[in-house]
């Protein structure tokens, strides 16, 4: 985290002028100055990180160079809908990316499993906005039935405005959130299917095939068992990725959420935006891995008890 | 009354080049009560044999003809027919319990498990059952040990637990397959114990495969031989091995060194000379002996830190304690343990690939492992050389056979003409009984023996005074290790060099070494001559090793 | 010399991977789509019938041509004409040139970078391998689209925007190579450890043979295999990345416009009807992407013992 941290706070020094950047060409020399004052611009570096990091703790981040407003409340308002978003897509990636995994990995060579994988492999091939678009064009365009853009109406629950409980809000859901997934998914099925096939040929697979255990118990209490270990750290990983995706098809189907923002921040190099981003994406990080730990530490009993060796 | 009739059994695999015949018209029956030993070399069929009789053939095999019948039913009739029985009336048990185990479970979930498959018990009951079968094969502290996991097990332990579930539905039939070879001596025999009591207490028909040809002489009554694919004889132990009548039984058994004398060569009976042509002894500056001490161990110590698996108090592993012997110069010496003796890791301290924790070695009055300047320690490299014990990792496999015994070469003599080096590297083929053409060739083209000799040539390239050997031989089959032997000891004795044995197979050892060192959690039990050490040994430990080794002449001890 | 080359082919032929290959459609189709893509694209001066670039041949009078096969479509333009008039076919060519030559260089960039860390990394242990890990850590926590949009953000703040727009394919191509070598350091680490335990390993060091030397001449040629997978693998979505990055405007300049950018601007007339000019990019690309992870796919099954 504190690498992070370090990271935002010299995009924020050192990557032009800040001072530049937020006011207009007009600025006088002199009320630059105050500015600089004022923002403790001025102070030692080592001071200023201090600064940065106190402030970030609590959530101020500055003030946006373009939209002249405070970034932490930007964030407030654009975070429902890209969780929102990033939620739903992690549901269907996992269960469906898990579901076809097994199927494919314990009937190797059928039919049905041939055609999943092409189906996976042309998922991966197929860029996330080019989905997008061919989902917009399909459901839009042509059949009419799902909106192309926005979130439809939302619910203010306070401090949460969720689109879950509106129609409109759950119709607008369905096309950004398939395609975020599809990526994710053919890649948690091709993991899985190949974890699948691993275990298959191990020994005490073998052994207990040999001591008569019915395959199906084989196939759902060991091998599966054993399967999901390292899908457990991918499905973390997974979420990660998710956010980061997010970017792209927020912006595909412009989705009021912090993906958008940021690449506005990119195009107009506005740097606390840039810099709040990194530390929420990394907090969001830190706190999957932290997740992902736990969930090992109860699954995998050599982590739990040490063994004799 | 036999129990299992195996009736002109075929198993082939049909593979992209050829197909490969693991079993052909195989014949042979086992009753209730006795132990019928498998055995052969890497390739016999052996194994494809008894995962026949489970219908657990790896693809692409298949059973082409023949029928296996088991307490009078043709188990192949109906495909129906095997999975019922499977646990029930046959149980299986694998070589590596490590493996063997579903790390996630308790042994006592994957016990009940197999117990409520077969047998119709309450949870209470299977419980129970399973309680009891552990203390039947020897563990102690049966209730508590039954919620482990796997990885709370030893070794020898585990292994108890894989038997424990191969019997815990009383099947009638046993099929060990390599069941000790993963093990060390003492927890070998006894394992094979618990295999022969449970025999006898469950009057159980059991099949023992193995390569192990003293594990097979203390452990069965009737013995089956195979060599690719074929049975080539077949009838009581004591006879078989005491008196052998096929070719191939008696060159195999010729080639098993003896554990009770020694000798100097094996009889390896294939071979078509029995004269040696080192004709790199043309180019070999071989040194007159002088009775001095080649290499001085004082006071050797390595220990690791396992930090993987601890956290803050980092536990070290002391691998080796305070360790010192000598080696004179043109001796044979032995380094003989058990798995996690040592012996692997002062080889490794003698040739610089580890740094000691402390205390010196010295080669030839110089102490070695302080060396700092990287051209000294190379002139010191090119006089000390190893070969492994594993024939497949010990070659590169992307570069040709030329290429692996040119690099040596290369390094210490930078000015070699490359006909000159040709020559060089020729002679030390055929010094191998290597052709010429080999050096044309990549790695994965030639046999485990013939790697080994492959590295041998590459050990020699330097002509080196010492000549390290970890387990060279372990790995390779009877007959082969008969070969790479009696090809050390003539290199040996035509080049004068001294030879530092590492081996944990005491009948090895025996036959190639002038002195011993027994080695025990990294401390040193007892140094002595060979003969001494087998004929009166004086350390506990070593009498003990002694004893349990599984030795062939013990079909002529009575019962 | 002779004898040599033509048994280094027969041996090419008689291999295993060979085999699998002449035996396996896919990889023969998707290796043939891609000659010929490749193809295309070096060539393409001479292949496409137009150039687009060329504000002399355009004529907007031709803009929004259909494709040839529809109502109002022409001959000349196989694939019918954007908003200014350029062929379809030509751009497309042109915009896949350089999606292929970004692509490549990234990927090429994060080959050598993280081989080169992993296997020193793998070789060395010690502090060096644990710090050179972490970084590799960190970094694949963070997914390599953000990762370059971060270091394309960065290089926009720094550099002034003229000086920007001409170097942006070098910025891309290291953006996007910085975002994927943590996946060859991995992979050649992991690799190296295999390797490096392995007693050929150990005969050389015995030998006296200099680290450099080990690691170049024993453990290199041994870690090849599962790189070149993931390398493969590693292109095309390097391709992806800087079409997706093009497509959100932030990859290469209007004046050079890949895959992603031909995409982006279709967009904006597909709800008006005009679908082609968004379609042939999209799915141009999506063939190269998925010829590219076929072979990928292949490599990987022929490639890796353990699944028979």
């Amino acid at each position: 985290m504190l690498v992070v941290a370090f990271v935002s706070f010299s995009l924020f020094t050192f990557v032009g002028d800040p001072i530049n950047n937020m006011v207009g060409e007009e600025t006088s020399e002199k009320e630059r100055a105050e500015l600089r004052v004022t923002l403790g611009l001025n102070d030692a570096i080592p001071v200023q990180f201090v600064r940065f990091i106190k402030n970030a703790s609590k959530g101020e981040f500055g003030i946006s160079y373009q939209l002249r407003r405070p970034v932490s409340e930007l964030i407030t308002e654009r975070l429902p809908a890209t969780l929102e978003l990033v939620f739903v897509s992690a549901v269907i990636a996992l269960v469906a990316g898990i579901l076809l995994g097994v199927y494919t990995g314990i009937n190797r060579d059928s039919f049905t499993s041939n055609i999943i994988l092409g189906v996976s492999l042309l998922g991966v091939s197929l860029p996330t906005f080019v989905i997008g678009i061919l989902l917009i064009y399909l459901f839009s365009v042509i059949l009419g039935i799902l909106p192309s853009f926005g979130r439809g109406e939302v619910v203010d629950l306070g401090f949460w405005k969720t689109g879950f409980l509106t129609l409109s809000g759950l119709k607008a859901i369905i096309l950004p959130s398939i395609t975020l997934s599809l990526f994710q998914m053919t890649y948690i099925i091709r993991l899985v299917r190949a974890e699948m096939m691993e275990i298959l040929q191990t020994d005490y697979i073998k052994f207990a095939r040999a001591r008569g255990i019915s395959e199906n118990k084989i196939q759902y209490r060991h091998a599966l068992k054993n399967g999901l270990i390292p899908v457990i750290t991918i499905a973390g990983i997974n979420i990660g990725t998710l956010v980061a995706f997010s970017i792209i098809t927020e912006t595909v189907f412009q989705w009021p959420g912090m993906g958008f923002l940021f690449i506005q921040a990119v195009k107009f190099v506005d740097i606390p935006i840039m810099s709040a981003y990194l530390v929420f994406i990394a907090f969001i990080f830190v706190m999957i891995n932290f997740i992902v730990d736990i969930l090992y530490y109860f699954i995998d009993p050599r982590i739990r008890i040490k063994g004799t060796e | 009354m036999s129990f299992l009739k195996i009736n002109n059994l075929s198993v082939n695999y049909i593979m992209r080049k050829e197909t490969v015949f693991a079993a052909q018209n195989v014949q042979f029956d086992v009753s209730k009560g006795e132990i019928l030993g498998l055995v052969g070399e890497s390739g016999s069929g052996k194994s494809t044999v008894g995962n026949a009789i489970i219908n657990l053939i790896d693809e692409p095999g298949k059973i082409s003809e023949g029928s296996i019948f088991i307490d009078n039913i043709d188990i192949y009739r109906d495909p129906k027919t095997i999975k019922t029985l499977r646990g029930k009336k046959i149980g299986i048990i694998f070589q590596d319990p490590q493996t063997s185990l579903n790390p996630l479970l308790t042994v006592g979930e994957q016990l009940i498990e197999t117990i409520q498959t077969h047998l119709n018990l309450n949870n209470g009951d299977a419980r129970r059952k399973a309680i009891n079968l552990l203390e039947e094969v020897g563990i102690t502290d049966a209730e508590n040990r039954f919620d482990n996991y796997p990885h709370q097990f030893s070794g020898g332990m585990r292994q108890r637990v894989v038997i424990s579930l191969a019997l815990c539905c009383e099947p009638e039939l046993l099929i060990a397959d390599e069941p000790t070879t993963a093990l060390d001596v003492s927890i070998q025999s006894q394992i094979l114990e618990l295999i022969k009591n449970l025999t006898k207490k469950r009057n159980l028909a059991v099949i023992l495969i193995t390569h192990d040809m003293g594990v097979i002489a203390e452990t069965t009554d009737r013995v089956a031989v195979m060599k690719k694919g074929i049975l080539v004889e077949i009838g009581p132990t004591k006879e078989v091995l005491g008196n052998p009548k096929a070719e191939y039984t008696k060159s195999l058994v010729s080639s098993v060194p003896p554990t009770n004398k020694k000798i100097n060569r094996f009889n390896v009976i294939n071979k078509i000379d029995n004269q040696v042509n080192l004709k790199i002894l043309n180019r070999w500056k071989k040194k007159e002996l002088i009775d001095q001490n080649l290499i001085e161990v004082k006071n050797l110590k390595k220990s690791f830190h396992d930090g993987i698996f601890s956290e803050s108090s980092s536990k070290d592993v002391i691998a080796v304690d305070n360790v010192s012997f000598n080696i004179k110069e043109g001796e044979s010496f032995g380094l003989v343990g058990e798995s996690g003796s040592g012996k692997s890791t002062i080889a490794k301290m003698i040739v610089n690939l580890f740094k000691p924790t402390s205390g010196e070695i010295y080669f030839d009055k110089v102490c070695i492992n302080k060396i700092r300047d990287k051209n000294v320690m190379l002139k010191f490299r090119r006089q000390i050389q190893m070969i492994f014990q594993d024939p497949y990792s010990s070659l590169n496999s992307r570069m040709k056979v030329y290429d692996i015994i040119a690099e040596p070469i290369r390094l210490h003599n930078t000015l070699i003409k490359d006909h000159e080096l040709k020559d060089y590297i020729n002679n030390l083929l055929e010094s191998v009984e290597l052709t010429k053409k080999s050096a044309e060739r990549y790695p994965h083209e030639f046999s485990g023996g013939q790697r080994q000799r492959i590295s041998i040539a590459r050990a020699l390239a330097t002509q080196p005074r010492l000549l390290v050997c970890d387990e060279p031989t372990s790995a390779l089959d009877v007959s082969i290790q008969a070969q790479i032997l009696n090809l050390l000891k003539d290199l040996q004795e035509q080049l004068n060099l001294t030879i530092l044995f590492i081996s944990h197979d005491l009948p090895v050892v025996r036959q190639m070494c002038d002195r011993i060192a027994v080695l025990r959690y990294g401390k040193l039990c007892e140094i002595s001559d060979t003969e001494n050490l087998f004929l009166n040994p004086s350390n506990s430990y070593t009498k003990e090793l002694l004893d349990l080794m599984p030795k062939i002449e013990s079909i002529y001890e009575t019962r | 010399m002779q004898n040599q080359n033509l048994s280094f082919i027969n041996k090419i032929i008689d291999s295993d991977i060979f085999f699998s290959f002449k035996k396996s459609p896919t990889a023969i189709i998707s290796s043939l789509i891609l000659v010929i893509i490749f193809f295309c694209s070096f060539f393409v001066e001479i292949i496409a019938p137009y150039n687009p670039f060329d504000p002399s041949s355009l004529s907007l009078m031709d803009a929004f041509t259909p494709p040839s096969w529809s109502e109002g479509g022409t001959r000349n333009f196989l694939l019918g004409t954007d908003g200014q008039g350029r062929d379809m076919l030509s751009t497309i060519l042109y915009g896949s040139r350089i999606s292929l030559i970004v692509g490549f260089s990234a990927i090429l960039f994060s080959l050598i970078l993280g081989v080169a860390l992993g296997l020193t990394a793998g070789y060395f242990g010690g502090r060096y391998e644990m710090f050179v890990m972490r970084i590799t850590d960190v970094q694949l926590t963070i997914p390599s689209i953000l990762m370059a949009l971060l270091v394309d953000g960065i290089a926009r703040g720094i550099i002034s925007r003229e000086l920007h727009d001409q170097m942006a394919i070098y910025v891309l191509i290291f953006a996007i190579g910085i975002s994927e070598w943590p996946q060859f350091a991995r992979v050649s680490r992991a690799a190296t450890l295999v390797e490096k335990n392995k007693d050929y390993v150990s005969a050389s060091t015995i030998i006296g043979v200099s680290n450099l030397m080990i690691m170049l001449r024993h453990i290199l040629p041994n870690i090849l295999r599962p790189i070149l997978v993931i390398g493969t693998i590693g292109l095309a979505l390097a391709i992806i990345a800087e079409s997706t990055l093009s497509f959100l405007g932030v990859g290469v300049p209007p004046t050079t416009p890949s895959l992603g950018t031909l995409i982006r601007i279709g967009n904006d007339f597909l709800f008006s009807g005009e679908w082609w000019i968004t379609f042939f990019p999209a799915i141009f690309l999506v063939l190269l992407a998925f010829s590219i992870n076929l072979l990928g796919d292949w490599m990987r099954d022929t490639l890796n013992p353990k699944l028979k």
